[in-house]
């Protein structure tokens, strides 16, 4: 009898144990953002967090590590075997969630339907002419131009199951146009990634749980992951110091210091690739919005320089931004390629040199101008903006802002109609990570037809800068590509053909138990976290 | 008595229409939601042709017209932020919309009217002098600081209430409740005490104030001489006649508090009509924010339609449809 009770006493407290062991174990993970996921469509909409989500289901031929540089993930090997030929050798014996296997037709398909209009990808395939199987382990693409950067444009591209997709009718992308049935591939989705789907609550939650059959060894110790949208940020904060969410993904700055001060929170801070910069109408031969008739002084450099020596960095840096920031003098930030810290400083912030400068172009007086801003894009964009303002000031230039929401602001600045004379933009080059999509989209003369400048609101010109832009784009050696890089900067910082301001911080908050790697372009891929 | 429904129901219409067009024009000042639609990457001319293919080039009555005769048909269109038919998004937040204003409704009935009651019975006591400033702050604090306040309290220090969402909701075919889980029921309480607060002010003062009126009344004071206990007096003569306007306002408030859970449901990310509502004002997403707008107007047209229609059942000079027949 007392050898039984023993015994059970044994099966008990190895149940417990059991149970106890499963307990500290299972380490499920809740983390919220203030806005949602649009859709889980792969090709729905070229946004970070979108694709930084759907990373964590689907999966694209090649990934980035830590550091951002390019890994192997669907494909295991990849080259650019002639100028204009790409080859990639797929990872066999892969799964999809659903159990079919993964193969060279499920890439051709996905690549297609990416870069086939509604998708919102078509951008990535400038350059693709055609993508081809080879055998069932390799893949090609042939490209129309050389395309030495083919490569990093394919982590965004992920691969769907064909014959899933077909069976759902969901071979094409969603479109938005089309008020028919919904996309299948809205709230379902089947990838090869390291999660799997298991809820869909457009706008309130999303719940995703590992993938027992990845291929890959699972870096992170989660069993499931929830996502909630809270919208309004002390809600989002509470949520958090309450210890029902263990990660925010969008801190407002205002709690940031009390979140780092907190028992139970932290904060995770480094710069984010996207620089914030001013720019001017150079375009223009009179200024929509300025006192300035009959000429537009921003065609001068030596206005242009005034306003760089005008703005006290270090003062936006410190006031507004409250340290979470990293000035930069170039278009582009540490982490891209193309980034050059000898060209990465800027000239000295110095208002008696500025007024000379105007005074050497004639407006001894100073003059007025307008200046566009949003106010719920970037971090403290508004209030940078009336930083500016006020420096501006005192070298005699009246600033009339008009900060906006980003839904307005967007609509006044951007293209075809560039209606603004002096605005501010926030730029990563995320599709790339090079330099060279800087030059094109934003510093290159504006030519529709090539689509070149599309974002070069200013209108800032100078064929030198768009000869070499045109050229590196189509260099495969990469040290005379990276000089050519160099001397585009070198032409950039001359003409002070705009004003780079910050790279601002990334912050991220968490639970004290939470470790997460912070990658400078903001995607946060959920492999990396772990629960302790 | 038909002529009068049909001579309503003409009105509605009416306002129906002019509600929508006015919403309608005023979506022509949130912005273009193309810029929110696409990734920075999308060139000026997929821009440009997907706005045409939205048709949001169109002049205003053009698209007016459009939107009217795809929603008589029964098509409201796709969120351009969600790519989801507004129908069916707008269906499946109105059960937490619903659930909440009804809670916030019954929450303001059944704390608002006691409370009136012991003011108005006793106005000198120090509990309805407490009363009195309680509602006070209710009629004055701005919804969403009394639910920061709330979540601050009771989500954040005392950690016994959830501070966002809905908890755990079960679906009854299509529709949805979180009445019937614990989750779901705490999940419920802070919501429906900010959303209601107002209401409950709103009622306890008007209880107070009509049982102040009503006790001084002389059929009070026969009942009084005619040996009833104080609580017969109190209850079934004093305030089953103060009611009558009590149910008016609480009716016609429902339709607010419905309109007004917009702010309750952005603090506590209560995911009903009104956060969507918000959702899509902020990235211009026309087709959610016109939908939601028309149906809060139906729904304000139909419980006006309905308080006519009880004022007509219950005042007999109404039924005399022409005036010329009154005398």
């Amino acid at each position: 009898m007392a050898m039984l009770r023993h015994a059970r006493a044994g099966v008990w407290a190895a149940l417990l144990l059991a149970v106890g062991g499963s307990l500290a174990e299972a380490k499920p993970f809740r983390f919220a953002n203030d806005g949602d996921v649009g859709s889980m469509d792969p090709t729905f909409r070229n946004e970070t967090f979108q694709l930084t989500f759907i990373s964590n289901i689907y999966e694209a031929l090649l990934r980035r590590d830590r550091n951002l540089k390019l890994e192997a993930s669907l494909a295991t090997e990849w080259k650019q075997v002639e100028p204009m030929l790409w080859r990639f050798k797929l990872r066999q014996g892969v799964k999809f969630h659903d159990g079919t296997p993964f193969t060279a037709d499920d890439v051709v398909f996905s690549v297609n339907r990416a870069a086939t209009a509604p998708s919102n990808m078509t951008g990535y395939f400038a350059s693709l002419k055609e993508v081809r199987k080879v055998d069932d382990s390799t893949i090609e693409f042939e490209t129309k131009v050389i395309d030495p950067l083919l490569d990093q444009k394919l982590v965004q591209i992920y691969i769907l199951s064909k014959p899933w997709a077909e069976k759902n009718g969901a071979s094409k992308s969603t479109d938005v146009t089309k008020p028919a049935e919904e996309n299948h591939a809205t709230r379902n989705a089947n990838g090869t990634g390291p999660f799997v789907l298991k809820l869909r609550d457009p706008g309130v939650k999303t719940v995703i749980a590992p993938n027992p059959n990845w291929w890959d060894k699972a870096e992170h110790n989660l069993t499931e992951v929830t996502f909630s949208v809270i919208q309004n940020d002390a809600t989002r904060v509470a949520a958090l110091l309450s210890g029902e969410i263990d990660f925010i993904y969008t801190v407002p700055p205002q709690d940031t210091e009390r979140l780092s001060k907190a028992d139970n929170t932290k904060i995770m801070q480094g710069p984010e690739t996207r620089v914030v910069y001013l720019g001017f109408d150079q375009a223009r031969d009179e200024l929509q919005e300025s006192n300035v008739k009959g000429k537009n002084p921003y065609k001068d450099v030596r206005v242009r320089e005034a306003f760089y020596r005008a703005i006290d960095i270090e003062a936006i840096k410190t006031r507004v931004m409250r340290g979470q920031a990293t000035p930069v003098a170039l278009m582009v930030a540490p982490g891209i390629n193309g980034y050059v810290k000898e060209l990465d400083v800027r000239p000295k912030y110095d208002p008696d040199a500025a007024k000379k400068l105007l005074a050497d172009a004639g407006y001894t007086q100073g003059f007025e101008t307008g200046m566009d801003c949003p106010n719920d894009r970037y971090v403290n964009d508004e209030a940078i903006c009336q930083a500016v303002v006020a420096m501006l000031a005192r070298i005699g230039i009246k600033v009339n802002l008009l900060a906006q929401t980003r839904t307005k602001y967007f609509a006044k600045i951007l293209g075809p109609g560039y209606n603004t004379s002096f605005y501010m933009l926030g730029w990563s080059p995320a599709s790339t990570y090079d330099t060279h999509n800087v030059f094109e989209q934003l510093l290159q003369s504006r030519n529709p037809a090539a689509k070149k400048g599309a974002f070069n609101v200013g209108g800032y010109s100078n064929p030198q800068l768009d000869a070499l832009a045109d050229k590196l784009e189509q260099e495969v050696d990469k040290a005379k590509r990276d000089a050519m890089i160099a001397d585009a900067h070198k032409i950039f910082q001359k003409d002070f053909a705009n004003i780079p301001l910050h790279q601002q911080a990334l912050i991220w908050s968490m639970r004290k138990n939470i470790d997460a790697v912070q990658l400078a372009d903001n995607s946060f891929p959920l492999r990396f976290v772990q629960v302790k | 008595m038909i002529a009068f429904v049909l001579r309503r129901l003409l009105q509605a219409v009416a306002v129906m229409l002019v509600v929508s067009l006015i919403s309608f024009a005023l979506f022509n000042f949130v912005g273009d939601p193309i810029n929110n639609m696409v990734g920075q990457e999308t060139t000026l001319d997929e821009r440009a042709e997907l706005r045409r293919q939205l048709g949001l080039e169109d002049p205003i009555p053009l698209r007016f017209a459009r939107f009217i005769g795809n929603a008589l048909q029964g098509n409201l269109g796709v969120s351009y932020r969600m790519a989801e038919p507004v129908g069916r998004l707008i269906l499946s937040r109105l059960p937490a919309t619903l659930e909440l204003s009804l809670a916030a409704a019954v929450f303001a009935l059944l704390v608002g009217v006691p409370m009136g009651v012991y003011c108005g019975l006793y106005p000198r006591a120090p509990l309805a002098r407490l009363f009195q400033a309680v509602s006070l702050v209710g009629v004055s604090l701005p919804t969403f600081l009394i639910g920061i306040l709330l979540i601050l309290i009771f989500a954040v220090h005392l950690n016994i209430l959830p501070s966002f969402g809905r908890g755990e909701a079960v679906a009854l075919g299509w529709w949805t409740t979180g009445l019937l889980t614990a989750a779901g029921l705490k999940a419920l309480i802070l919501p429906a005490i900010t959303l209601g607060l107002f209401q409950m002010t709103l009622i306890m003062r008007l209880v107070r104030s009509e049982m102040l009126e009503v006790l001084r009344t002389d059929y009070i004071k026969f009942a009084r001489a005619r040996g009833l206990s104080n609580r017969a007096v109190h209850f079934s003569h004093a305030l089953r006649n103060t009611l009558v306007p009590v149910i008016t306002i609480t009716g016609l408030q429902l339709g607010a508090i419905i309109a007004f859970a917009v702010i309750t449901e952005t603090v506590f990310q209560w995911p009903g009509m009104g956060l969507l509502f918000i959702q899509s004002v902020q990235f211009a997403d026309v087709p959610v924010m016109a939908s939601y707008l028309i149906l809060i107007a139906l729904l304000f047209v139909i419980i006006n339609l309905v308080v006519d229609l009880l004022y007509y059942a219950v005042d007999p000079r109404l039924r005399l449809d022409r005036p010329g027949k009154a005398a």
